[in-house]
């Protein structure tokens, strides 16, 4: 089924899989430890760290495990993960763009009660 | 008479050539994209919600991290351990297969065991889902992953009973590489719950 030719599921080995285990298990263990040890020291370092590395980690596995590339179904693949990727973007930054603001220009409610 | 064929059998021997999988691969890459996009609304919800904690519990006092990175490490298990099932699928040998889809609905029962438990002890210390909005985002984009998981654990059985009865055939083969996309796509969405979630919510 899948010799040579274009098919569903690109050849797999079991070494790709292994690199990506291994720089997955980094890739968590890392975020880990900043958080639980504190040792960046800020607050802010801290979160940037984890939220770049997470990014790396979900390029990992999308390049590693779901074998993602600019060939598969003919490009298809890459650009609908392209094309999601975008709408989870707007989707998620949009909402809590909208909300802060909308929170901020409330009345303090905290009086009131 | 057999020399004119009609121009639909040249269109279905391309198809052919792509081999039988092929299209329903891009469909159902297609619907784990849509599944992302329901992830992408829970996640901006939490995300909106994660500090209206109502007078509750914030996260830092409810989130055990020690248990959250178990889990995760039992997810990152269940991930290569379904790798390795692919390549015996590739290879044709169907005790490896059979071993290692088992190896991996174990660490992914594992994963949602230790998530239900989570949720029973955070439930007994009152940080319900009804306790405030955070925690009702927390529970819906959580429990949502957890559910897929569940999903997936039953897929897996599916697959062995399938494979058990045909062997690996053309379709079941077929079966299994979506069975591992899902199973994938579930890992990368962890990795937006513990970063996001979990480890943001108790740097916060």
């Amino acid at each position: 089924m899948s010799d040579g030719h274009s098919g569903a599921a690109p050849h797999a080995s079991r070494k790709g899989y292994l690199i990506g285990f291994a720089l997955s298990v980094v890739l968590t263990a890392v975020p880990f430890w900043l958080v639980m040890t504190g040792v960046l020291g800020s607050v802010q370092g801290t979160a940037a760290a984890i939220v770049a590395l997470a990014f790396v980690q979900i390029m990992v596995h999308t390049l590693f495990f779901l074998h993602v590339n600019a060939k598969s179904e003919g490009g298809w693949v890459l650009l609908t993960l392209i094309f999601t990727a975008v709408i989870v973007a707007i989707v998620v930054s949009g909402s809590l763009w909208i909300m802060y603001h909308l929170n901020s220009n409330m009345m303090p409610m905290t009086d009131m009660q | 008479m057999s020399s004119q064929a009609p121009s639909f059998y040249l269109i279905d021997e391309e198809e052919h050539h792509h081999g039988p999988g092929a299209s329903t691969a891009l469909g159902f890459w297609i619907y784990l994209m849509s599944d992302a996009l329901i992830f992408a609304t829970l996640f901006a919800t939490y995300g909106v919600l994660s500090t209206s904690y109502a007078g509750g519990p914030a996260p830092h006092q409810i989130f055990e991290l020690p248990l959250v990175a178990i889990n995760t490490g039992m997810l990152l298990l269940s991930s290569i351990t379904f790798g390795m099932a692919a390549i015996e699928t590739e290879a044709g040998r169907l005790r490896a297969t059979q071993g290692w889809l088992a190896v991996t609905a174990l660490f992914g029962a594992a994963f949602v065991g230790i998530e239900l438990y989570e949720f029973a002890t955070l439930i007994a210390e009152g940080a319900t889902p009804q306790r405030s909005a955070f925690l009702s985002g927390f529970f819906a984009l959580v429990g949502t992953h957890g559910l897929h998981v569940l999903c997936g654990l039953v897929w897996i059985g599916v697959t062995l009973v399938q494979i058990g009865q045909r062997g690996l055939t053309l379709d079941n083969r077929r079966r299994i590489m979506c069975l591992g996309m899902f199973w994938h796509l579930l890992d990368v969405v962890w990795i937006g719950v513990f970063t996001f979630v979990y480890l943001l919510g108790v740097l916060r």
